[in-house]
């Protein structure tokens, strides 16, 4: 495919996305750049970071730049209890790097599927995910996890509310060393310890994890559970234009926001997640809304540490003038831009310019200079 | 290749020896030189020595796909990394310690001295007492000496240094050891040399609790 010179990876990649998105029937959601602050306050720990570029408006509103996205396509299209809706969005969001600790703006994509998503449409925003990771890169994963099961386990365990946190954190983190500790510190007996455990470090394809995960959970409620991950898995399988669907039951969310699936996807040679999502209904009922929803984000500003192929020169052909008119700068430049050749016009040659060839326009015409560049 | 990013010192050189046994060796290491960059092309492994508190960066930030952190070092900078394995080397504690006739004065903001900020700061918030964080990186052991702080947050191994500085172990915050850590993304695409690699390790250090 021809593409134009200079258009960077991340375009190429949104322009992909986009008419992905579009083959699916999820149209584009534009929105304002600001929300009003009140919004993040109450949803304050559905953020990622809770840092915020807020000002007064000139009616006396605190107002914020959006730190996030789906928020505000949350409590802008209402309560939707009649089917679905299918919408995609490309946005810039502000917030706090880790590394630095000031603001960035980071360029978001991603897509949401909102009202009563039923199995199909979670296997089509998995599908999606899966889709839009290989849109980016050849070799990707997309990681899935069913909430349920964790939940369902911690209730069944009875471990109390306040001692979920700091698990989910070492499930989050694969670490089973101080899982088992806190287990034993929250009453957990030793067999069910090794359950969650054994749960932590579950990796893989479906096809390999799934009889596991049967025989660690038993015949018990959280069987039907485990079949709606196999439904929606083999759907997202179908495709051969997909990331590599894994089993990683370490993949968690906030509790308070999330429910059933959540996944991440990862590009080789991006240290991070590149996609994150999950079904959110949580989210909405806390909004006080009868809906649910599912849908993901791709962090744009994290492909720049793809490693894109350097152009080895910064213009084909280098066109020094100094007297001449303008109209003939503007037809010698016209000339050598024949073939697409891209043409730079300086005055004089700086020291570390890289070019193929360099030409000066005198009295009697273009005439090639030796280019040692 | 898997790169796997060791701690400078005498940690460093007993995690790589449980490398070599794990079937990871690079016989390049064991040179006296000062090189930090060693690989065996054979075994797809490269090895670099970083010093013990960049290790969390290095792997977090992909540059290695493993590497082998403190504990202390894990809490405090909170890096979004995989936690393998505890290899039950390099034991120690996160401590606060005082001078022996210390009390502590409920009614006045405590003064903590220390080299580890956000582990002092989340140990006080999670017991409710309003602090003063003086960040200091090296020689705590003498703020309370000189009356710049009325405690110290430190690692203590076995205790001499605070002894001979007439301090004392107040309270413990948490255990310390070295932990196997983990990229998040190169545990997608090296999975199989990394898991080869926690198999044998944890079978090595089984008995180190």
């Amino acid at each position: 495919m021809n593409t134009p010179t200079g258009l960077r990876g991340e375009e190429m990649t949104v322009a992909a996305l986009r008419t992905l998105y579009g083959r699916y029937g999820y149209t584009p959601y534009k929105m304002s750049k600001f929300e009003e602050y009140d919004l993040y306050v109450r949803n304050k720990d559905f953020l990622i970071s809770d840092s915020i570029i807020t000002f007064t408006d000139t009616n006396g509103k605190l107002m914020a730049l959006k730190p996030d996205v789906t928020l505000s396509i949350v409590k802008n299209t209402g309560d939707i209890t009649d089917g679905v809706r299918k919408v995609y969005y490309d946005e810039h969001v502000y917030r706090v790097a880790k590394s630095s600790h000031t603001f960035r703006e980071i360029r978001q994509m991603g897509l949401e599927c909102l009202g009563e998503p039923d199995a199909y449409c979670r296997a089509e925003v998995l599908r999606l995910a899966a889709e839009s990771l290989r849109c980016i890169a050849p070799e990707t994963v997309l990681d899935v996890s069913h909430l349920g099961i964790i939940t369902g386990l911690l209730d069944r365990f009875g471990v109390a509310a306040d001692s979920r946190g700091a698990m989910l954190k070492c499930i989050g983190e694969k670490n089973r060393h101080e899982l088992a500790q806190l287990c034993a510190a929250a009453g957990v007996t030793e067999d069910d310890t090794a359950v969650l455990c054994e749960l932590a470090g579950l990796y893989g394809a479906p096809s390999e994890v799934l009889p596991k995960l049967r025989v660690l959970l038993g015949d018990t409620e959280l069987a039907a559970v485990v079949e709606e991950l196999e439904a929606v898995l083999s759907a997202v399988a179908i495709t051969e234009n997909a990331a590599a669907v894994r089993l990683d039951l370490s993949v968690v969310g906030d509790i308070r926001y999330y429910n059933g699936f959540v996944f991440k996807g990862f590009v080789s040679g991006i240290p991070g997640a590149v996609l994150t999502g999950g079904q959110y209904d949580r989210l909405l009922h806390k909004m006080g809304k009868a809906s649910g929803a599912i849908g993901f984000a791709i962090y744009l500003d994290l492909l720049e540490e793809l490693t894109v192929p350097d152009e080895p020169y910064d213009a084909d052909d280098v066109l020094l003038y100094e007297a001449a008119l303008p109209a003939e700068v503007s037809r010698a430049v016209a000339a050598l831009q024949q073939d697409g050749r891209r043409v730079l016009a300086l005055k004089a040659l700086p020291e570390k310019l890289r070019c193929r060839r360099v030409w000066r326009l005198t009295e009697s015409g273009v005439e090639p200079v030796e280019n040692d560049a | 290749m898997l790169n796997v990013a060791l701690p400078k010192g005498r940690l460093g050189e007993k995690v790589y020896d449980l490398f070599e046994k794990a079937g990871f060796e690079c016989p390049s290491i064991r040179e006296n030189n000062r090189k930090l960059i060693f690989e065996n092309p054979e075994k797809a492994v490269r090895y670099f020595w970083v010093k013990p508190s960049d290790v969390a960066i290095y792997v977090e930030r992909g540059a290695a796909d493993i590497g082998v952190a403190g504990k202390d070092i894990l809490l405090e900078y909170e890096p979004d990394v995989y936690e393998l394995l505890d290899l039950n080397l390099g034991r120690c504690r996160m401590a606060v310690a005082a001078r022996a006739d210390f009390r502590d004065d409920p009614r006045r903001t405590l003064k903590v001295a220390t080299k580890f900020s956000n582990i002092a700061q989340q140990y006080y918030a999670s017991r409710g007492r309003d602090i003063d964080i003086i960040h200091l990186n090296g020689s705590i052991e003498i703020a309370p000496i000189l009356g710049l702080s009325d405690v110290i947050v430190d690692i203590v191994e076995t205790g001499t240094t605070l002894k001979e500085n007439d301090l004392e172990v107040v309270e413990t915050i948490v255990p310390i050891s070295a932990r196997l850590i983990a990229n998040k993304s190169g545990f997608k695409f090296k999975g199989a040399a990394i898991e080869e690699i926690v198999r044998s390790i944890a079978a090595q250090t089984e008995g180190n609790v």
